[in-house]
């Protein structure tokens, strides 16, 4: 049975986590409006980007001419899983379900013989890879100091797998990121980006047979690397709605717990306090028997 | 008074603007181009300079730094990587666009080499246009 002074004390330090579970609730709420009108704001130049660029690599998929970055290097043993997952943690499952596709990704790559490297944006995916899979990583992007992502940072990421996969240092990258459906929902996805695939895209074929400036293959090849770089941007952009909506609901959740707590305490307090009076009662009245 | 087209200037950050605008030039890669209604669809890449936007309330400057043009007989769409109203460029965008050119510039393949110093000028020539200095 703990002391009336220690159940005060465990009532106050649970009072106090409540306070930080809601004010970071809160303010993953902000955070969360404003990842989301930046997750919309960027829409509209995906949405048509990946219309034209995926009319224009559907007119020349399986040509030989194709840029490298559309035909691929007709391989995929040399596999690149680019795992974006946030920079902070108490964010529920977040991370976690990032981390868990991406592993069961490596193992089934490992076990059909191929060779799988990582480059990891986020510094709680590598954390959480580190253990096991140490040795494939080939690089780690830190965001921890950029506040707002804008598209030059995805450039960034984009250029670098560009440049790795014209050293050859890899067939296929793949990202890992998170799909934000909703607040309480938010859905591990897989998209591979180089080679650039666009089966799943809409081309929304309006039927016009556009002329090219300065030619075809010359867009084509401008455009590819953009792409890289614009489904980067709008992962990165997923991924930092969905780590905000999945902190606002675990902080919720703790601090639905927290009040919990405090009510059953509070009652075990109330409960332990009483005893002790009525126990001084029983003294003092079979004391005063006594005399 | 001209056939009206719909217009969008769109950047991977915000959307800039979606009007209705009667002629649109456009920085394309090859050239300087106008767009107006009808106009034969055309994807065109754009080199960093001014679109210039004759709307129904007048005209609206615009600075692109790249990406591309996709123009229908009803409309066109700009997809600019970085884009701004010509009023909201200071010296430190300028600047900044210059430093990005030239960074790109040094670690270029010579076969790029003579499209990025281009591009370089495209900027000093944008600078130059809205009264700022481009310091190369």
């Amino acid at each position: 049975m703990p002391s009336l002074k220690d159940l005060k004390t465990r009532i106050d330090s649970v009072k106090s986590t409540r306070k930080i579970t809601k004010a970071m609730q809160m303010v993953a709420a902000a955070k969360l409006r404003r990842a989301q009108e930046a997750a919309e704001a960027s829409r509209p130049y995906t949405e048509r980007f990946n219309a034209v660029l995926g009319g224009l690599a559907k007119a020349s998929a399986g040509s030989d001419a194709a840029p490298l970055l559309l035909r691929g290097t007709g391989s995929d043993q040399t596999q690149l899983l680019v795992v974006m997952t946030a920079e902070r943690g108490l964010c529920g499952g977040f991370n976690s379900s990032i981390v868990k596709l991406a592993r069961a990704r490596i193992e089934a790559l490992q076990a059909a013989g191929k060779t799988v490297k990582i480059l990891t944006v986020g510094k709680k995916g590598r954390e959480q890879l580190k253990r096991e899979h140490e040795a494939l990583f080939v690089g780690h992007v830190d965001l921890s100091d950029i506040k707002n992502i804008g598209y030059a940072d995805a450039q960034a990421i984009a250029t670098d797998l560009i440049t790795r996969f014209e050293d050859e240092e890899f067939d296929v990258a793949t990202i890992f990121y998170s799909v934000f459906e909703n607040v309480v929902s938010q859905t591990p996805t897989e998209k591979q980006v180089i080679p650039a695939d666009f089966s799943d895209v809409d081309t929304g074929d309006d039927g016009y047979v556009y002329d090219y400036e300065p030619s075809e293959e010359a867009v084509l090849a401008t455009l590819l690397p953009k792409g890289v770089a614009t489904a980067i941007f709008s992962a990165l952009l997923e991924n930092s709605a969905s780590e905000q909506g999945a902190r606002m609901s675990a902080m919720d959740n703790a601090t639905r717990n927290a009040g919990d707590m405090i009510d059953k305490l509070t009652i075990q307090y109330n409960r332990s306090r009483q005893a002790v009076i009525t126990n001084e009662l029983i003294e003092i009245i079979s004391g005063a028997e006594a005399l | 008074m001209a056939d009206m087209m719909k217009f969008d200037l769109v950047s991977p950050e915000r959307r800039l603007t979606s009007t209705e605008a009667s002629a649109v030039q456009i920085p394309g890669a090859d050239g300087d181009f106008t767009a107006m209604a009808s106009h034969a669809p055309t994807i065109a890449t754009l080199r960093p300079g001014i679109v210039v936007v004759q709307g129904a309330s007048g005209e609206e400057k615009f600075v692109v730094t790249g990406g591309f043009a996709e123009v229908t007989p009803e409309g066109t769409s700009l997809l600019a990587e970085r884009a701004m109203p010509a009023s909201e460029v200071t010296q430190e965008i300028i600047d900044d666009f210059i430093a990005t050119a030239v960074s790109a510039r040094e670690n270029a393949t010579p076969e790029m080499l003579d499209q990025l110093s281009k591009q370089v000028g495209d900027i000093a020539f944008v600078a130059a246009e809205l009264g700022l200095q481009a310091n190369t």
